[in-house]
């Protein structure tokens, strides 16, 4: 029986050949090294001096400096060398560094308050369009609702055209409302796009859990919203991860309505980042460590629910 | 424990009416099942009476009480679920003592209670496991014990066998049977499985279309069924029907079937010339030589004790249930006798039963 099967050349139907595995292995390594090339080249951008920055050929070996995230963090004067040399002796090693280019720091960057901005819009709007996103979907999930169909395409719609489209009355009624460069009018513009997905994703999630879950719960002492609270969204988690991760991806990247509706007090990262003007021209080592430091939250957020996002886009594929 | 009284009861969905104007009375400490066949209503009404859906019109009396608009939570019933709805994020421990929980009952009172239901159940072993590790019985176990635990007025159970195997499913009615004598509980039990309702219950009302047909013992309906519908649901094979053309007088004791009379119990109706049909249970058909009926034996289904032998007649086929010793041969042309006391008959035009002495004894019997 065993040799039987030891000489079998017939396909086993859950095993991959050899070939088909390197195949299939080469396949997703071409991939990763496709989409982490150029993260990696950004992280190491940000180590370079200006002119190993914008040297051509491209230098891929180069001397770290921080140079790159000094800059980012400060605003410098240039000055005369003997200012310099009359000055009291640096303190910290930054202080040290922007000398050695003749110019002394005159104060923090704004990148901090643009970095907080963008966790407070980024956060707070994904929250509120999960929230809302989940009572909606729960609702059109269980409940009679008249037009639900009608409604829900109502929804739908609104992400049938670029966001974008819609700028110009978007700012004006902003300018009406005196929304334009808040917090606040950032995350409701956000929660108001995002929430469309969040009601369409949850949805979906919501119809996959038995509603005899909370049936149960209701004959057994519940009100309906503590069955939703304890019995529903201990379900629901994973697809309210999911959820969550595609409406931050979204709102921490959005530049168009940024760029338009925030100069000051409510400017995100993305519209602050490609403004970061050194000498002569764009401070590239600079930027490219604003990118870095930009995209550590949103792949610790994802790492963190990874668990659940792997399980969040397969769920429902296959009725159990 | 408690009587439950259902007046009126309708439920409409949109243009659908999925209840029309149901009346009954489930009196304290009965098993009672509610049979039909799916989409008859049967779970709409019992979902109504656990508070899960409310009514278009009628009302819902627990004990007396008009609870027809009370929240499910303020009803005092337990409701067991065909797919369990066990939470999958608790234990067995936990799943049995939610419903305590969700009444602020405290912890070391929850325990006890637990335990004393799992006893009862014999799942003490369980209380620690998961949920998703049980097997369907263990399941369905777990679920009743939730559903006992805090002692309700009543138990609804919404096919709480049909997810089981079919082994299985004949181990649990009796487990189920024994369980509601024991602690002497209103039972209202839906079911489409004729042999679940007929082997567990004491009263069965059989549904269709949104209309309760009849409600009686199991004996009654399935030895007299008020309609055609009930006799045809009831029954494996279901009862045959002869159709004819005939008007009836009330006394006599034979009806004119296509020139044949045929012996029938004491008819207790006048009735003017209508489509009628005769209704024979299979086990109530013999062949004999002699018999005024005849057919054609078109074939024949071993079943071990019995077979079933059909026949096909000018009127209709038929199915007869004869001892397995019996020769059959297919093609052969055999006489039909049938035990005239327990023939019935109905009116196909109305589709209800056209009232007999055998209907008559009903009430002593």
């Amino acid at each position: 029986m065993t040799a039987a099967v030891a000489k079998s050349t017939a396909h086993s139907i859950v095993e991959a050949s050899p070939r088909a595995r390197a195949v299939a292995g080469s396949l997703v390594i071409l991939y990763a090294v496709i989409t982490i090339l150029p993260l990696l080249w950004i992280v190491a951008t940000a180590f370079k001096s200006q002119s190993d920055a914008i040297a051509y050929p491209p230098k891929v070996l180069f001397e770290p400096t921080l140079e790159g995230y000094v800059n980012l963090f400060t605003v410098r004067t240039r000055q005369t060398p003997d200012f310099i040399a009359k000055l009291p002796p640096p303190e910290t090693w930054y202080d040290k560094l922007v000398r050695q280019r003749d110019m002394v720091i005159a104060g923090p960057s704004k990148v901090v308050p643009r970095f907080v901005n963008s966790l407070i819009i980024g956060f707070g709007s994904t929250f509120l369009a999960v929230f809302l996103g989940t009572l909606a979907a729960y609702a059109f999930s269980r409940f009679r609702i008249p037009l639900a169909d009608d409604l829900l395409f109502f929804i739908l719609s609104t992400r049938m055209m670029p966001p974008v489209a819609v700028a110009i009355p978007i700012y004006l009624m902003y300018r009406q409302l005196n929304l334009t460069d808040t917090r606040l009018g950032m995350i409701l513009l956000y929660t108001a796009v995002n929430v469309s997905l969040a009601v369409w994703l949850l949805k979906g999630f919501i119809d996959e859990i038995p509603r005899e879950y909370e049936e149960a719960a209701l004959v057994d002492g519940y009100t309906r919203l503590q069955a939703l609270r304890k019995v529903v969204l201990p379900q629901a988690v994973t697809g309210i991860a999911a959820t969550a991760i595609f409406c931050l991806i979204f709102s921490w990247n959005e530049y168009a309505f940024a760029v338009l509706l925030t100069s000051g007090e409510a400017q995100t990262m993305p519209p602050f980042i490609p403004f970061i003007i050194g000498e002569g021209g764009q401070d590239w080592p600079a930027v490219a460590a604003a990118t870095t430091l930009f995209v550590v939250p949103i792949v610790l957020f994802t790492v963190l629910l990874r668990k659940h996002l792997l399980r969040g886009i397969t769920f429902g594929a296959v009725r159990k | 424990m408690a009587q439950i009284r259902v007046e009126n009861l309708r439920k409409s969905f949109d243009q659908f009416t999925a209840v029309q104007g149901s009346n009954f009375t489930i009196d304290d400490g009965t098993f009672f099942a509610m049979l039909g066949p799916s989409g008859c209503g049967k779970t709409t009404t019992l979902r109504m009476i656990a508070g899960l859906e409310l009514p278009t019109e009628g009302r819902i009396l627990l004990d007396s009480e008009d609870v027809t608009f009370r929240r499910a939570a303020a009803r005092d019933i337990a409701f067991v679920f065909q797919l369990f709805a066990l939470y999958p994020h608790m234990n067995v421990a936990d799943n049995i003592g939610f419903p305590l929980k969700c009444q602020g009952m405290g912890r070391r009172q929850v325990r006890e209670r637990v335990q004393e239901t799992a006893r009862l159940l014999r799942i003490e072993h369980l209380l620690s496991s998961k949920t998703s590790k049980l097997s369907g019985g263990d399941r369905q176990r777990v679920a009743l014990g939730r559903a006992m635990v805090r002692r309700p007025k009543a138990f609804l159970m919404d096919e709480p066998l049909g997810a089981l195997d079919a082994e299985f499913r004949h181990l649990m009615c009796g487990e189920l049977r024994d369980l509601h004598d024991r602690i002497g509980a209103t039972t209202v039990y839906v079911t489409h499985d004729q042999l679940e309702a007929m082997s567990m219950a004491d009263q069965i009302a059989v549904m269709n279309k949104g209309c309760v047909e009849q409600i009686g013992s199991p004996q009654e309906i399935y030895d007299r069924p008020a309609s055609m519908f009930v006799a045809d649901f009831i029954g494996s094979p279901p009862m045959n029907f002869l159709r004819f053309e005939s008007g009836l007088r009330s006394g006599d004791r034979a009806v004119a079937f296509h020139s044949v009379s045929v012996e029938v119990p004491q008819i207790c109706e006048d009735r003017a010339s209508a489509l009628l049909a005769l209704g024979i249970r299979p086990e109530h058909i013999r062949f004999a030589d002699a018999a005024p009926v005849r057919g054609e034996v078109f074939g024949a289904e071993y079943l071990g004790t019995t077979q079933i032998v059909t026949v096909d007649t000018a009127h209709g086929r038929v199915a007869a249930r004869l001892p397995s010793s019996a020769s059959v041969r297919i093609g052969e042309m055999v006489g039909l006798e049938f035990h005239s006391e327990r023939l019935a008959l109905f009116d196909v035009g109305s589709g209800l039963a056209i009232r007999t002495a055998n209907e008559g004894s009903a009430g002593h019997g």
